[in-house]
């Protein structure tokens, strides 16, 4: 199980990587490994305001869906239009297979370094 | 084996109607359809034989054990089917004149005052088509009482974790905030955590008894008279009626309305998964707001389905009720829990009831352990019962119990039958012991092997295309 | 008493024992006496042939009319035999939805053939597994549309009135808005829609033939809708689809219908089958069950319930629809009845019924005092003027005709593949008898 060192993560498994005041977000390795194959990633519009602590979209597996919880509350400039045709981005590299960028961030949720968030995950799974 | 596409022949085909005896028309320019639908073209012969073919590959309840829990796979008899094949039933226009469909409504009218007996309910539709759609017909009541009352302020519906996922979203789907509760470890509602949702916004609450674990909630009167004290209504998930049919009835229990799923309790087929029907039936104060039609009955009211609802389903129903009457239907009842519990003390002893305690219609087997144990989950069990001919028990229902199979026998078994399915499930409980590996890719004898059904959602074919 | 429960008494009570109690009450112990019933107030159980007498007594109570000229969202299309015997064999029958596709290989691919006709009927990329009838899958799909943006869904008033009604009470349930387009000259007023289109309209929905048998000008519509960036729904007539433009090349995004004509009997009103299909763009979207294409462990082609993720089974309240039952066994139906049929003798149907409604109102407004109310063109249903209605009706009752339905605007007709030309002759000289009288 991977944690990188150089980003930040939620307690709902994703992780967040903020460069110049654009966020970029995605699951954690962790979390694709307990979802299982991923067949689908809804996806929200550029443009669209997403919230902190609040779902921006889901992952589909074939037995389970999981809402996407947004780490940053500020509107979505990018979105990874791969996912459309190959959802198991997530699964292969869960750290390039980013899902959605940010910008004009307000407000932020409480995030873990990776050590922490490695404990974290040690303690559900 | 082929589709039917795939065997289709340009120019074969049928002539099944006469010459037109009246001058053509042509549709309007610009209506017209550019080209024709590439239906199948294909001999009677071949038609009926693509289907013989098909139908050898699908397991009824005439093939054999089907103990598929919460969905009463009760043997159907085939004069309901007779019944409600009557040319008097079949070819009656739903708008003919009223005078010219008396039988309808004396079939409607019988099974109404009949159903209305078993679960003591005052009045009862028949449009919903499926019990999903009778729980929205159902909340619809509770969200028409309160409105009718100005009392706007209602906007939960409570529902146990244990619940069928039907339940939050018909309760989604009549606009209300779905309030989950935990179940208490007997999987039973826990009171203290009901009371604690309990309050002024609650609208009311959706439960079924005996519960998704196939035990009935002895505190029930509580539960309902809780609700009550708090202004909600209480909605009855009529699923697992086969369990208490006279013996026990909703009304009597406290619940406002209820639903039937005529599809499983009174004996008519699945189809592959319908057409069912979900008799809705409700207290007094609840009557007004039953749905109606549009055109049959000429006013402005709520209505889910257009006309009189599944018809002939009815019809099928009411021809089983009247072959059981007063004595046959707690009958069916006694012997569908009787069988469930001799089914569960067979298979004690292996297989571990997740309540070791007696159960209604069905029980769950709690597989968690076996797992760590063997590696077998429940999956392999009931993938390595297709190669017996059995068909598998609900898998991971309820959610609360995990690595769950549920097995609900049925009345219409006999002793032999729940002896032998004892047996396999002793079995397959030794393999798992003895060669998990040959159970994780069960079934080895079935139609297919196991489907890749990540394939089939990442990447959906989901019509032939040439 | 007909019972079903194969066990003795003798066997009963064994079995009460080796479950470790005494009688049935003991296993009833958690029902609080004070509920636990004393008899139900029925009538006793009967023998199969006492209920066989009594059921075809109550059938016998209705009147089958040998003519049919009533239409109005349930049609009388000639059944061939075939189509009866293939959905009546057991296993179809008996069996629960394929959730086990590894026994169940037969009914999964009836139903991913189903989903082909439908598809190449309506012109559309998915269809899928079948809703409940017309009303719930023009309901359902209108759901399916709204977002978080658009809440409002617009209904042609010349929608079959059960439809809006329907579509209505969906509505209601989750708080959202319903408008109807007003109806001008039997069609969808186009001048009225216009205005109506706003920003929030998520989804607007046409029926084509609509309620009194006129054409729509569907193509029109599309653009305005797609103008406005709602998605657009046309609820069609699938014996019309043999032969009229599909939805697709009218611009729809979604085309949903009552599948009752195809093969299935008029049953009082049902069982029948709701059909759905969809552009690519909302596969996902699509409520209740969808059938796919995969292979085995072994490579073989094989056949899955797919897109589960969508149903609510698993996305619980977030599901858009709470659909689990279908009518698989009418979705069998209807493939069994295009199968037989083929692209011709669909066509066929379609035409003829299309030239018995003009002959039939051609004969009828050849009468003094009866004319079209409406005067656009029309596929197999028609309005007319009607003096001494009722009087009308009863003649034709009489020798055995089910007229047309009487409506606020007039008498609402409709002709199939299955009434003769004699007939209809019969049918307008009797109107013509009771005008002239």
């Amino acid at each position: 199980m991977l944690y990188p060192a150089d980003l930040k993560y939620s307690k709902t498994h994703e992780w967040v990587d903020v460069v110049s005041g654009v966020a970029t977000v995605g699951i954690s390795d962790f979390a694709q490994d307990a979802l299982g194959d991923v067949v689908f990633v809804n996806l929200p519009a550029v443009g669209d305001e997403v919230v902190a602590g609040e779902s921006f979209g889901d992952v589909e597996s074939v037995k389970a869906v999981s809402d996407l919880i947004c780490p940053v509350t500020g509107v979505v400039c990018a979105v990874n239009e791969e996912l459309d045709d190959a959802p198991e981005n997530l699964n292969k590299d869960p750290y390039g297979a980013w899902i959605i960028k940010v910008k004009d961030i307000t407000d932020e949720e409480e995030l873990l370094d990776a050590a922490a968030y490695e404990a974290f995950c040690a303690e559900e799974g | 084996m082929k589709l039917i596409f795939e065997k289709s022949v340009p120019g074969r085909g049928m002539a099944y109607l006469p010459a037109c005896d009246v001058p053509t028309v042509s549709m309007p320019a610009g209506l017209e359809r550019r080209e024709k639908p590439k239906l199948p073209q294909i001999s009677e012969t071949d038609l009926s034989r693509h289907y013989t073919e098909l139908n050898k590959q699908v397991h009824g309840v005439n093939c054999g054990f089907y103990p598929l829990g919460s969905c009463t796979m009760k043997y159907n008899p085939r004069i309901d089917e007779e019944m409600a094949a009557l040319s008097g039933f079949t070819d009656i226009h739903p708008l003919a004149p009223k005078h010219t469909t008396e039988g309808c409504q004396e079939v409607l009218d019988t099974i109404r005052t009949a159903l209305c007996e078993i679960t003591g309910m005052d009045d009862m539709t028949f449009q919903p088509a499926a019990g999903a759609h009778g729980e929205f017909t159902g909340v619809l009541l509770i969200k028409q009482y309160h409105d009718a009352r100005g009392d706007t302020k209602r906007k939960k519906i409570i529902v146990p974790d244990s619940a069928h996922g039907t339940n939050p979203a018909t309760a989604a789907m009549c606009g209300f905030q779905v309030v989950n509760i935990p179940s208490a470890p007997d999987g039973c509602v826990d009171l203290d955590a009901l009371k604690a949702v309990l309050g002024e916004d609650t609208a009311g609450l959706m439960l079924t008894n005996p519960n998704t674990v196939g035990i009935f909630d002895e505190h029930i009167l509580e539960i309902t008279r809780l609700v009550h004290e708090a202004g909600g209504l209480c909605y009855y998930d009529g699923a697992n009626l086969n369990a208490v049919m006279g013996v026990v009835r909703p009304g009597d229990m406290g619940f406002d309305c209820v639903h039937l799923n005529l599809h499983k309790t009174f004996a008519t087929p699945h189809g592959g998964g319908g057409p069912g029907a979900g008799a809705v039936g409700c207290k007094a104060k609840l009557a007004q707001f039953l749905p109606k039609s549009a055109l049959m009955d000429g006013e402005e009211h709520v209505q889910v389905r257009g006309f009189a609802g599944n018809f002939l389903v009815v019809v099928k129903a009411l021809t089983y009720i009247l072959s059981l009457g007063r004595e046959g239907i707690p009958e069916a009842a006694q012997n569908a829990v009787l069988n469930a519990n001799y089914l569960m003390a067979k298979i004690k002893g292996t297989f571990t009831p997740a309540f070791d305690r007696i159960c209604m219609h069905e029980f769950v087997l709690d597989l968690s352990k076996f797992k760590k144990e063997t590696g077998v989950s429940a999956l392999d069990v009931a993938k390595t019962l297709i190669d017996y001919g059995m068909h598998p028990p609900t898998m991971y229902f309820p959610m609360i119990v995990h690595e769950a199979l549920m097995l609900e026998p049925t009345e219409t078994e006999s002793r032999e039958t729940l002896d032998w399915a004892a047996e396999v499930f002793r079995e397959l409980y030794a393999l798992a012991q003895e060669n998990p590996g040959y159970m994780h890719e069960s079934p080895h004898h079935a139609q297919i092997g196991r489907p890749d059904e990540v394939r089939a959602s990442r990447a959906p074919i989901l019509r032939y295309q040439a | 008493m007909a019972s079903y429960v194969p066990s003795t008494k003798e066997e009963r009570q064994e079995m009460l024992y080796t479950v470790g109690v005494s009688d049935y009450r003991d296993l009833y112990r958690d029902v609080p006496a004070e509920m636990y019933l004393d008899g139900l107030n029925l009538p006793s159980g009967m023998s199969e042939l006492e209920v066989r007498q009594k059921m075809t007594a109550m059938a016998a109570k209705n009147r089958v009319f040998p003519t049919v000229l009533r239409g109005a969202g349930a049609y009388d299309h000639y059944i061939p035999s075939i189509v009866k015997y293939i959905p009546a064999k057991e296993e179809f029958l008996t069996a629960y939805t394929p959730y086990q596709a590894e026994m169940s290989q037969g009914i999964l691919q009836s139903i991913f053939e189903y989903q082909t006709d439908i598809c190449e009927l309506t012109g559309m990329d998915v269809s899928n597994a079948s809703v409940y009838d017309g009303a719930t899958a023009a309901a359902e799909t209108a759901a399916m549309c709204r977002d978080r943006k658009r809440r409002v869904t617009l209904i042609s008033g010349a929608a079959h009135p059960d439809v809006i009604q329907t579509v209505k009470t969906y509505c209601y349930g989750t708080g959202d808005e319903l408008r109807t387009i007003p109806v001008k000259d039997g069609k969808t007023d186009l001048a009225a829609m216009k205005t109506l289109l706003t920003p929030d309209v998520a989804s607007v929905y046409i029926q084509q033939p609509n309620f009194y048998g006129q054409f729509e000008d569907a193509e029109v519509i599309g653009q305005l809708v797609h103008e406005n960036g709602s998605v657009y729904i046309m609820g069609c007539n699938p014996i019309a689809l043999a032969i009229m433009k599909t939805p697709k090349d009218c611009g729809a995004d979604i085309a949903v219908g009552e599948g009752q004509p195809l093969g299935m009997p008029l049953s009082y009103g049902g069982p029948y089958l709701g059909f759905m299909a969809a552009t690519e763009k909302y596969m996902r979207k699509l409520p209740g069950r969808i059938v796919g294409q995969t292979v085995d462990s072994e490579g073989n082609r094989a056949f899955v319930l797919s897109l589960q993720a969508r149903e609510q089974h698993i996305r619980r309240e977030k599901a858009s629809s709470n659909i689990c039952s279908n009518e698989a066994l009418c979705a069998l139906t209807a493939g069994v009845y295009m199968a037989a049929m083929g692209p011709e003798g669909m066509a066929q149907a379609a035409k003829q019924s299309m030239a018995k409604a003009h002959y039939l109102a051609e004969a009828l407004c050849a009468i003094d005092g009866v004319s079209l109310v409406y005067t656009g063109p029309f596929f197999h249903e028609f309005v007319t003027t009607m003096p001494k209605a009722e009087a009308v009706l009863e003649a034709l009752e009489k020798a055995g005709i089910l007229g047309g339905l009487p409506i606020s605007e007039g008498i609402l007709w409709c002709a199939t593949e299955k009434v003769s030309k004699a007939e209809l002759d019969r049918t307008a000289a009797i109107v013509k008898e009771v005008l002239n009288a």
